[in-house]
C-alpha cells in the first residue's frame, strides 16, 4: 500500500461573498518538501488555515493522511494527527521563557500536578534544542530574543511535537541569510521517510533550494504542479500571474508636466524600510507593487510620520519638510488614505457629514471654536455631488454606506482637505467591481486636476492599469522602478520576488537601468541593527 | 552536520540594558522606598521607631493582602476594582457567621474567606464567560457588595466583643514578648505563599502566560477561559482574607469602610511594577509598593502633613509610577 501522506482532494472554501478556494487538489509524499506558491490571496493561507482546523471547509472535498480521510476542527485535532503549523505571524508569549513557550499547556508537572516540574522543563527543552541544534538559552525570554531568534523558538516548538506533516508560512520573511540556511538544515533533518514539508513562499530562489515539486494556486484555485530541478523559476512565475489581464485599459496619458512635487530620499525605518528613493511628479499616479510585507505600506505610514522613521529626507515642492506626525504630513499638504479604512480611516457611527469634515475642522469652526454646521453640511453636500457618493442624505451614519461609498467619502475628506500629495493604500479593497471602476475614474480625474497620487496596491493588473510609472519593492527596498511601457506582470512579479542578496546578474529587467540609487546594496551586515 | 550555532540573543550590550529597564520600575520603586524613610527619619525623630515600624506595617496589612490578590488578576491584564467593598462585604459576612450564628471561629474564617473567593469567582465568570470587560464586570460587582453589605449588617457594625480570639488573629502577639502583631505575620506568610505560586505553580505560569499573549496561550491548547476565572477566584480569596484581618483589627466588621481601598491596592501594585497590560508583575513588587503607600502615609502623618495634602502627594506617586510603567512598556517593545 503506498499511499501518500497527505492528500487534499477536491477542496473549496467559500466567505461571505468570495469563493477563496475553488475544487483544490494537492497531495504530498512521504519524505517529501512541497512548496506551495502564488500571488497575494491566491489561497496559500486559506489552504493552510483548512488543514489545521481554523476554518471549516465547504462540504464535497476531503483530506486523507495515509490514505484515511480525517476530519480536522481544531488547532488541537490537527496537532493529534501530527500536522503542525508554523504561522507567519508568531504565536509566543513573550515574558515566558524559551522552554516555557515551547511547552506551554503541556508543561511537566509535579506536586499532584499542581506545580510545574521546572527542572523537567529545561531539560526536555534542553534536549530538544540539542537535536535539533538550535543554540538558545531555554531560560532567555522570548521577548528578548531577536526575531530570527523568537522564529528559530516557534520551529523548535512545531517540531516538538510529534510532527509527520510541518506547514511553514513564510518562516524566512525575517531571518537573515545564515539563519535562512539554518532553517533549511532543521527543515531538511525534519524530513524523513515517515514525514513531509509544506513550505509557502514567495521566494523563488528559496522555493527552488529547498523543494522537491512546487504546487501553485492562483485566485482560488489550483494551476498545477511541477517538478523544482527541472522548472525554471520563471516558469513558476508564469503560473503565478498567469490569469488574462480583464482590461487593456492602460493608464491615461497625461500632459508632460515636469513639476516634482514630492521627493523622497534614504527614506529608513529601524524595522523594515531601506533607502528608500524616488520621486512624485504632478499630475502622476505612482504605483507601488511588491508582495505583502515588502514594505509598501510602511512607506507611506513613515511619509506620514506614522511611524518613526531612522533616517530620510522628504522634499515637498522643492523644500525640505519635517513630518513627525500625520497632522505635520497634512499640514505639508500629504494625505493618507489607509487600507484598513473601517479602522484607520472612517468614523463608522458618525454621519457623512461629520467624516467629510473631520480633518478641516478648523476651517469650519469661528474664534471661539464652534464648529459652523451650516458650513460643513454645505461643504459635504458639495462633495457628496462632486464624487457622486450614493447616500440617502449627509446625515446617513457612514457605516450605512458601500464599500465604494465609505472609500469616496474618505477621499471626499482629503478633498476637503485640499492636499497636494494623496497616497492611497488599497484603494479598492473590499470594494465591488462597478465601484472599483468609479475609484478608477476618480483617481484618474484627481490627477487630471494636477493631483499627485501614490497608489499601493496588492491586484497588480490594478498597478498596471492606473500607474504612470509603478515602483517594485520587495523587502524594504525598491528593487526596481518600471515605466508604464516597461511594466507587466512578469517583470513586476520578477522584481517583487527578489531577495536581497542574489547577485544582480540575471536581472535584465526593463527599467532598472534609471535607478541605480535604487538598488539594494551593502545589504548584509545592517540586518541585525534593523531587528531592534 | 553543520553546526546550527546562530545569535539568536539581543547583543550583550542590548540584552543587558534591557535586563536593567525590566527590573527598573521594581529597584526603583525599592530605591524610592529608600529615599522616603531615609526623608522621614530626618524630618521626624519620631518616625524612625520600633514603635512606628510596627505601625507602619500593621498599616499595610489590609492593603498588602487585597494588592497580593490583585496581583495576579492584573498580570493577566484584568483589573479587580470590587477590592475595597468586596472586603466590606467579606467582614459582614464573618461577623454573620461568626457572632449571628454562632459558627465556630475558624469555620467562620474559613467561609468568610471563601465568601471571597465566591466574589472572585462571579467577577471571573462574568469576565471569561460572558466576555464583559473586566473594568465593568468588577464596577458592577464594586456596587453590588456595597449595597448587599449594607443591607445584610443592615448598615449597622457587628461587634466582635464577646470572640475575643477573633481580634487576636489580628492583634494577638504570636511571638511572645515582642509586640509584633500577628496580622503583619500572616502577610508575611501569604506574600510568600502568593510568590511561590506565581513563580512555581501552573496557575501562576498561566497567570503570566494569558496576560502577555491570551491568543497564544489559546492556541497552545490552554484552556484560557477556565484560568481566568481561578485567577479572579483565587484573587477573591485574598480579599475576604482581608476582610477578616481588618474586622479583627477593629473589633468590629463596618459595612461601609472598604471603599477606596480598591484604588489604594491597585495603587500598589502598580508602583511595585506590575503592568497593567498584563504579563509583567512580581510580589516582592507589590509588597515594596504597599510599603510605599503605608510609609507615605504614615509619614506625612508624622510631620503633620495635613490629609488633604496627603491625597495629593499619593496621587502626584501613582502617577509617576504608572508613567514609569509606560516608559518601560516602550523600552521593552522597541
Amino acid at each position: 500500500m503506498s499511499s501518500k501522506l497527505l492528500e487534499i482532494k477536491g477542496i473549496s472554501k467559500s466567505f461571505p461573498g468570495v469563493k477563496a478556494l475553488k475544487d483544490v487538489s494537492i497531495d504530498l509524499s512521504h519524505g517529501e518538501i512541497l512548496g506551495l506558491c502564488g500571488e497575494n490571496g491566491a489561497g496559500k493561507s486559506t489552504m493552510m488555515k483548512l488543514l489545521t482546523g481554523i476554518y471549516k471547509a465547504d462540504e464535497g472535498g476531503e483530506i486523507l493522511v495515509e490514505g484515511k480521510i480525517v476530519d480536522v476542527n481544531n488547532p488541537r485535532e490537527a496537532q493529534d494527527l501530527g500536522i503542525n503549523i508554523i504561522h507567519q505571524e508568531f504565536n509566543l508569549v513573550p515574558d515566558l521563557t524559551v522552554a516555557q513557550n515551547i511547552y506551554l499547556g503541556r508543561e511537566p508537572k509535579k506536586l499532584r500536578r499542581l506545580f510545574i516540574d521546572d527542572r523537567a522543563l529545561y531539560a526536555q527543552t534542553k534536549e530538544l534544542l540539542d537535536r535539533l541544534q538550535i543554540n538558545i538559552d531555554p531560560r532567555a525570554y522570548v521577548g528578548k530574543l531577536l526575531v530570527a531568534g523568537q522564529q528559530l523558538v516557534e520551529i523548535a516548538k512545531a517540531l516538538s511535537f510529534d510532527s509527520r506533516i510541518l506547514v511553514m508560512d513564510e518562516p524566512t520573511a525575517t531571518l537573515t541569510d545564515s539563519e535562512v540556511q539554518t532553517l533549511f538544515t532543521l527543515v531538511r533533518n525534519f524530513v524523513t521517510d515517515k514525514t513531509g514539508v509544506i513550505y509557502i513562499s514567495h521566494r523563488m530562489d528559496e522555493i527552488k533550494d529547498l523543494t522537491d515539486r512546487v504546487s501553485v494556486l492562483r485566485d482560488g484555485a489550483y494551476v498545477g504542479t511541477v517538478d523544482t530541478a527541472r522548472t525554471p523559476i520563471r516558469e513558476v512565475i508564469a503560473m503565478m500571474v498567469g490569469r488574462e489581464i480583464t482590461s487593456d485599459l492602460r493608464p491615461e496619458l497625461r500632459e508632460h508636466k515636469t513639476q516634482t512635487v514630492l521627493e523622497v530620499r534614504g527614506l529608513s525605518t529601524l524595522s523594515l524600510l531601506k533607502d528608500v528613493n524616488f520621486d512624485l511628479q504632478e499630475g502622476e499616479i505612482l504605483g507601488f507593487a511588491g508582495l505583502i510585507g515588502a514594505g509598501r505600506t510602511e512607506v507611506a505610514r513613515a511619509l506620514v510620520g506614522a511611524d518613526h522613521k531612522s533616517a530620510g529626507v522628504i522634499k515637498m515642492h522643492g523644500e525640505e519638510v519635517s513630518i513627525s506626525n500625520p497632522a505635520d504630513a497634512m499640514a505639508a499638504g500629504l494625505g493618507y488614505l489607509s487600507e484598513d479604512r473601517k479602522r484607520y480611516g472612517l468614523l463608522l457611527d458618525q454621519d457623512v457629514s461629520a467624516n467629510l469634515s473631520l480633518s478641516s475642522l478648523k476651517r469650519f469652526s469661528n474664534s471661539a471654536g464652534l464648529v459652523n454646521k451650516r458650513a460643513i453640511a454645505k461643504a459635504a453636500e458639495e462633495q457628496v455631488a462632486g464624487l457622486r457618493i450614493r447616500t440617502p442624505s449627509i446625515r446617513q451614519a457612514a457605516q450605512n454606506l458601500s464599500g465604494g461609498n465609505q472609500q469616496k467619502v474618505v477621499i471626499g475628506r482629503w478633498l476637503t482637505r485640499d492636499c497636494d500629495v494623496l497616497i492611497f493604500d488599497e484603494p479598492t479593497r473590499g470594494i465591488d467591481v462597478g465601484a472599483k471602476e468609479e475609484i478608477y475614474d476618480l483617481l484618474n480625474e484627481l490627477a487630471k486636476r494636477g493631483k499627485s497620487i501614490i497608489m499601493i496596491s496588492s491586484e497588480l493588473p490594478e498597478v498596471l492599469r492606473m500607474s504612470h510609472r509603478v515602483v517594485v519593492m520587495s523587502e524594504g527596498r525598491i528593487t526596481g522602478i518600471l515605466t508604464a511601457g516597461e511594466a507587466t506582470q512578469e517583470s513586476v512579479m520578477h522584481l517583487a520576488t527578489l531577495s536581497r542578496v542574489k547577485p544582480l546578474g540575471d536581472r535584465v529587467e526593463p527599467g532598472m537601468s534609471d535607478n541605480e540609487e535604487a538598488r539594494p546594496t551593502g545589504i548584509n551586515g545592517d540586518e541585525e541593527a534593523g531587528a531592534k | 552536520m553543520t553546526a546550527t550555532t546562530v545569535s539568536t540573543e539581543k547583543p550583550a550590550g542590548g540584552g543587558l540594558k534591557l535586563r536593567i529597564k525590566g527590573q527598573l520600575q521594581q529597584s526603583l520603586a525599592f530605591t524610592a522606598l529608600i529615599v522616603i524613610v531615609i526623608f522621614f527619619s530626618f524630618a521626624s525623630p519620631n518616625f524612625l521607631t520600633f514603635s512606628n515600624f510596627t505601625a507602619i506595617l500593621f498599616s499595610t496589612v489590609v492593603i498588602g493582602t487585597l494588592a497580593i490578590g490583585v496581583t495576579f488578576v492584573i498580570i493577566t491584564a484584568g483589573i479587580d476594582l470590587s477590592l475595597g467593598t468586596g472586603m466590606s462585604l467579606c467582614a459582614v459576612m464573618s461577623g454573620v457567621f461568626i457572632v449571628n450564628w454562632h459558627m465556630p471561629l475558624f469555620a467562620g474564617v474559613l467561609l468568610a474567606i471563601l465568601f471571597g473567593g465566591l466574589i472572585g469567582f462571579i467577577n471571573g465568570f462574568n469576565v471569561a464567560i460572558l466576555k464583559i470587560p473586566p473594568f465593568i464586570a468588577t464596577l458592577a460587582m464594586m456596587l453590588v457588595a456595597e449595597g448587599l453589605a449594607l443591607v445584610i449588617s443592615q448598615s449597622t457594625p457587628i461587634y466582635f466583643d464577646k470572640v475575643p480570639a477573633f481580634s487576636a488573629i489580628s492583634t494577638g502577639n504570636l511571638i511572645s514578648g515582642v509586640k509584633f502583631p500577628n496580622a503583619v505575620l500572616i502577610l508575611i506568610a501569604v506574600a510568600i505563599i502568593a510568590g511561590v505560586i506565581l513563580n512555581k505553580s501552573v496557575l501562576g505560569r498561566y497567570t503570566y502566560s494569558i496576560g502577555s499573549n491570551e491568543e497564544a496561550t489559546a492556541l497552545s491548547g490552554v484552556n484560557v477561559r477556565k484560568w481566568l476565572i481561578v485567577v479572579y477566584t483565587f484573587g477573591g480569596l485574598f480579599i475576604g482574607l482581608a476582610g477578616v484581618l481588618i474586622s479583627a483589627r477593629l473589633g468590629s466588621a463596618q459595612p461601609a469602610l472598604g471603599s477606596g481601598y480598591e484604588l489604594q491596592a491597585i495603587a500598589a501594585v502598580v508602583i511595585g511594577g506590575t503592568s497593567l497590560f498584563g504579563g509583567k508583575g512580581t510580589i516582592l513588587g507589590t509588597m515594596i509598593g504597599a510599603l510605599i503607600m503605608s510609609v507615605l502615609t504614615n509619614g506625612l502623618q508624622v510631620i503633620s502633613v495635613p490629609q488633604e495634602w496627603q491625597n495629593v502627594v499619593l496621587g502626584v506617586v501613582i502617577l509617576a509610577a504608572v508613567y514609569t510603567d509606560n516608559i518601560r512598556r516602550k523600552g521593552t517593545k522597541a
